[in-house]
């Protein structure tokens, strides 16, 4: 980051990206990303990166995980009660 | 039948075992994928979970419904996570602000365009690891924000109850968690890039 301008807009970028920043705030960091390449890519990085978790598969809990939780707490009875 | 909070915690707090199952139905895939990203194993991911619900069954009556049920439970299920990886046979390595600059700010050093490479690229079971592990290897503070608002979808407030910061901390946090797994990933996007003469 060459400059203390990006610096300074750096701790914004989720407000903007998150479409929270104010106007005034928006108007100054895309004045500046007309300029700087170097804020063009960690926006459109830091976006994309933001954009890969939303689609991140959330992980499973496998069955015989989840089997022992419902022992753990004498809810046997009700592991399967899905399926019947 | 929709059920409201309020509903379902009296049941819960007279010990209905019905009441219990539906709790667990509703909250034990999120607490057990918090405590998978938390822990360095299936099997402590596994001990958290446990201990998540027997805390809460033995704390219900305490409780008084000033979060929600699953903002407490996320609460109980981080404190868990924490008191283990503190353990003194656990391991404590911690990466934490390896990638700070003096005043603790992160600098983006990665700056290479890899945001339009084909969707095909980023949609690979190793990509998809590749985004876990990072999220693995950010530091407890940024991770455990980041885990609860970007990947459960708590809004801040519940991401700031839930792990007893301000919303502001949260907000500072989610940010610095996002663009420490920029400059994480950034590197592996760029190889894929590069091999694949996508030159941005
Ligand atoms: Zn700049």
């Amino acid at each position: 980051m060459p400059n203390d301008k990006c610096e300074h807009l750096l701790d914004d970028l989720s407000f903007y990206l998150d479409g929270k920043a104010s106007e005034a705030v928006c108007a100054e960091i895309e004045r500046h990303l007309e300029t700087c390449q170097d804020c063009r890519v960690v926006v459109d990085t830091l976006n994309k990166t933001i954009l890969l978790y939303r689609d991140l598969p959330q992980p499973s809990l496998p069955d015989d995980v989840r089997s022992r939780l419902y022992q753990s707490l004498n809810l046997d009875e009700f592991v399967n009660r899905a399926d019947s | 039948m929709i059920e409201t909070e309020a509903e379902l915690l009296t049941r819960l707090q007279t010990n209905d075992k019905v009441a219990w199952a539906d709790f667990l139905d509703l909250h034990s895939p999120h607490v057990y994928a918090l405590a998978l990203r938390l822990m360095k194993s299936e099997a402590d991911a596994e001990d958290v979970l446990q201990e998540t619900f027997a805390s809460a069954y033995k704390a219900i009556n305490s409780f008084e419904g000033r979060s929600k049920l699953g903002t407490w439970l996320y609460r109980i299920a981080y404190n868990a996570a924490m008191m283990r990886l503190r353990r003194p046979d656990a391991e404590t390595v911690s990466i934490e602000d390896t990638m700070m600059a003096e005043d603790g700010r992160l600098i983006p050093k990665q700056l290479f365009d890899w945001c339009c490479l084909p969707e095909k690229e980023f949609e690979t079971d190793e990509v998809t690891d590749k985004l876990e592990q990072a999220v693995r290897d950010l530091p407890d503070k940024y991770k455990s924000v980041f885990i609860l608002r970007e990947l459960e979808g708590l809004s801040t407030r519940e991401t700031a109850v839930a792990l007893n910061l301000t919303e502001g901390a949260a907000k500072v946090r989610l940010h610095r968690a996002r663009l420490h797994l920029r400059e994480q990933l950034s590197p592996y996007f760029t190889d894929l890039a590069e091999q694949g003469g996508y030159n941005a």
